[in-house]
């Protein structure tokens, strides 16, 4: 059975670098509980175009599978969890703060 | 060693003027990241998963103590304190921001150094065997003509948008340390009949998606001949080469696609229409290069207090008896320093551990540190009378780890703890079988045994020439493992042989175990190492031992 759509629109600071989601009022957020969750296609098709409009702030939007918590948006796939929390050899990234 | 002339310096500086143009532009919205992409991987930047990381080329691996410092002060200055060596004889720093890295670059020109062709479809940074210029078997230091290649290669007008990425190694001996059969050329300093010096051209290797062999294109060229030669091949490359399909595009598919017969026709018109063109220039250059290649004044000494500490020193032997090799040079060594700390990240060094290496390199190491494609560092000329010293300096630094070439001297990629195009993460199975090992106190017992390990097919790690190889993909959004076993990456180079269906992240540990504990089991005697005893038994046993089951269930 094909999953439902459920994604995240994200990408990478332009400065840092770090991992950031794309929010409901069109901000970005370090933190993927933030994101905006996207279940429609074509409105994913338009938000994904909005988002990738603002070059000055991000670098390679992409859309990614997700999944609804309590806590918010979470990480369906490893690569999209390690995103959220950064390497594993060392406590360096999000997982410092 | 090479010192900058003022041509490179100009280059280089003017370079850096671009890119921080091109930074500024970038981060004022003038550029999209599309435009700025092609731009920043010119200049060995790249987005990684979790920030962006830059790529500084070590030219043929060989650094001078300045060199070594300032990598430990972009470490401190501009990352979280370390720096990541890799298999490409470059060091990776993971945790740049952008507004930073023209400062970087700016920086590493005050020592000569910087990022470019480390990336994109040219001919990438020279590498050569790490121990050149002081190896016992060599014929010639191999570094000056990698540097010959490297000018010619740098910014080269025809060659900066080739089908795909060009990567070149040169070794001068024999013996193999630069995996030059896996590399698009691959160059051998040879002896003919005659007793000249000239070049083996072996050409088509590489590891990646499709793993194949370099094939010997001429068994001699020339001194004179070896430019044109180059230029030839990378000219039929350039031409003849894949544009269409990237994982068709490098010269091992165009070399198998088209044959060796074709390729040589083509390759000798265009070598002689070439050749005349050369008019002797480059060997000019290349004598001039030879002589700032010129071996250090080597002292002598007496090694007595060499030899007394070994027998007093059971710690100090062991370390001598894993960590050095054989020097040219009467009295000396050649020092690698492990950079395989059980436990710890392969070929990760925090800057105090640089600065280490660099004062150490500077007292007793004429000033000269090499970077090896294990991911190692190297003291290429050492008196033993210092070898003491040395190992004393490097215990108290965490530097004196007695495995080289053991078990726990692991090459692991960065995998999904950094890499974007990873399918699964690699040094978390590097430092867990390294630490199961050193539990098991067992490495030096189970002797020579080389582990390597990719995140992705790409084959970063060269899992493919590991005699343990592990390739770490994504099944089902899980990470899985898959072995290889019996790969060679020296001048008896073999691809590996995949052993059967991968193990999840917490069964590969306990694989390995298995494996290696039935080698111990099926050797001949303790001098046979995994590789003599695979080819001997070939696969069969080894694959029993790693799936009992499966063994079982033959038997029944
Ligand atoms: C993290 C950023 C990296 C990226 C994006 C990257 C990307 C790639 C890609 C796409 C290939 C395959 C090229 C092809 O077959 O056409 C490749 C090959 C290779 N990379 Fe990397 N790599 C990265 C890091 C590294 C590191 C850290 C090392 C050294 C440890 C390394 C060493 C190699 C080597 C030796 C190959 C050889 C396989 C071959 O070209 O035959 N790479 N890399
Ligand atoms: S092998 Fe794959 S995961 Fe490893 S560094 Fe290369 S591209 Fe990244």
């Amino acid at each position: 059975m094909a999953r439902p759509f459920v994604k995240v629109i994200t990408a990478n600071a332009l400065l840092e670098g770090d991992a950031i989601w794309f929010t409901q009022n069109g901000t970005w957020s370090r933190n993927i509980a933030d994101a905006e969750v996207l279940t429609d296609e074509a409105h994913a098709d338009i938000r994904i175009l909005e988002a990738q409009a603002d070059q000055s702030a991000i670098a390679g939007v992409y859309l990614a599978d997700a999944k609804v918590t309590d806590a918010g948006p979470a990480p369906v796939h490893f690569r999209e969890a390690f995103r959220t929390r950064g390497p594993s050899n060392y406590s360096h990234g999000k997982q410092e703060a | 060693m090479y010192v900058y002339n003022d041509f490179d310096e100009a280059f280089v500086r003017t370079r850096v003027a671009q890119f921080r143009a091109q930074v500024e532009r970038r981060i004022d919205g003038s550029l999209t990241e599309d435009e700025f992409k092609p731009l920043r991987l010119m200049n060995g930047l790249y987005l990684q998963l979790h920030a962006y990381m830059l790529r500084v080329a070590v030219p043929y691996g060989t650094l001078n103590s300045a060199q070594m410092n300032k990598l430990a002060y972009l470490a401190d200055t501009y990352d979280k304190g370390y720096g990541h060596f890799t298999t490409r004889q470059n060091i990776q720093y993971n945790w740049p921001e952008l507004r930073d890295v023209p400062d970087m670059l700016s920086d590493l020109a005050d020592v000569g150094m910087h990022a470019i062709q480390t990336s994109g479809n040219t001919i990438r940074n020279v590498t050569a065997d790490h121990f050149a210029g002081a190896a016992k078997d060599e014929i010639e230091d191999p570094r000056p003509v990698a540097e010959l290649l490297r000018q010619w290669s740098t910014d080269h007008p025809e060659f900066q948008g080739l089908p795909r990425k060009f990567k070149i190694a040169v070794t001068g001996c024999e013996a193999d340390r630069a995996v030059i059969r896996a590399h698009d050329i691959g160059i051998q300093i040879v002896r003919n009949a005659a007793g000249e010096i000239g070049y083996k051209v072996i050409v088509g290797g590489g590891l990646g998606r499709t793993p194949m062999i370099g094939k010997v294109l001429s068994d001699f060229v020339s001194k004179a001949d070896l430019l044109p030669y180059c230029e030839a091949i990378v000219s039929v490359y350039n031409l003849l080469g894949r544009r269409d399909n990237k994982y068709k595009a490098r010269i091992k598919i165009t070399l198998h696609e088209n044959g060796i017969d074709k390729i040589q026709d083509l390759l000798n018109a265009l070598f002689e229409q070439i050749q005349s063109l050369f008019g002797g220039f480059d060997q000019q250059l290349l004598a001039e290069i030879e002589h700032s290649f010129a071996p250090p004044a080597f002292k002598v000494k007496s090694t007595d207090g060499y030899d007394a500490a070994r027998l007093a020193n059971p710690a100090f032997r062991s370390w001598t008896d894993t960590n050095l090799s054989d020097h040219r040079a009467d009295g000396y060594a050649i020092v690698s320093i492990s950079i395989k700390k059980h436990g710890a990240t392969p070929g990760d060094a925090t800057s105090a551990q640089m600065r280490v290496m660099a004062d150490l390199a500077a007292k007793y190491g004429h000033d000269e540190l090499r970077i090896s494609h294990e991911q190692n560092v190297i003291l290429p000329h050492v008196h033993k009378s210092d070898l003491l010293a040395i190992y004393t300096a490097l215990r108290a630094a965490d530097l004196a780890t007695a495995n080289i070439g053991l078990i726990s001297d692991i090459i692991a990629c960065p995998g999904m703890d950094y890499c974007a195009l990873a399918t699964a993460r690699s040094i978390p199975v590097a430092q867990e079988i390294a630490t199961r090992f050193d539990e098991l106190k067992l490495e030096h017992e189970v002797g020579p045994l080389k582990i390597k390990i990719s995140g992705c097919i790409n084959a970063c790690g060269h899992h493919h020439v590991g005699h343990i190889g592990i390739l770490g993909l994504d099944r089902a959004g899980v990470e899985n493992y898959q072995i290889t076993l019996g790969g060679d990456g020296t001048e008896t180079t073999t691809i590996g042989e995949r052993a059967g269906p991968g193990f999840g992240a917490d069964e590969i540990v306990p694989a390995v175990e298995r494996l290696v504990l039935g080698y111990l089991d099926l050797r001949m005697s303790p001098s046979e190492t995994f590789l003599q005893a695979y080819r001997r038994l070939g696969a069969a046993p080894f694959k029993d031992i790693l799936y009992p089951e499966k063994a079982a269930q033959n038997a029944a």
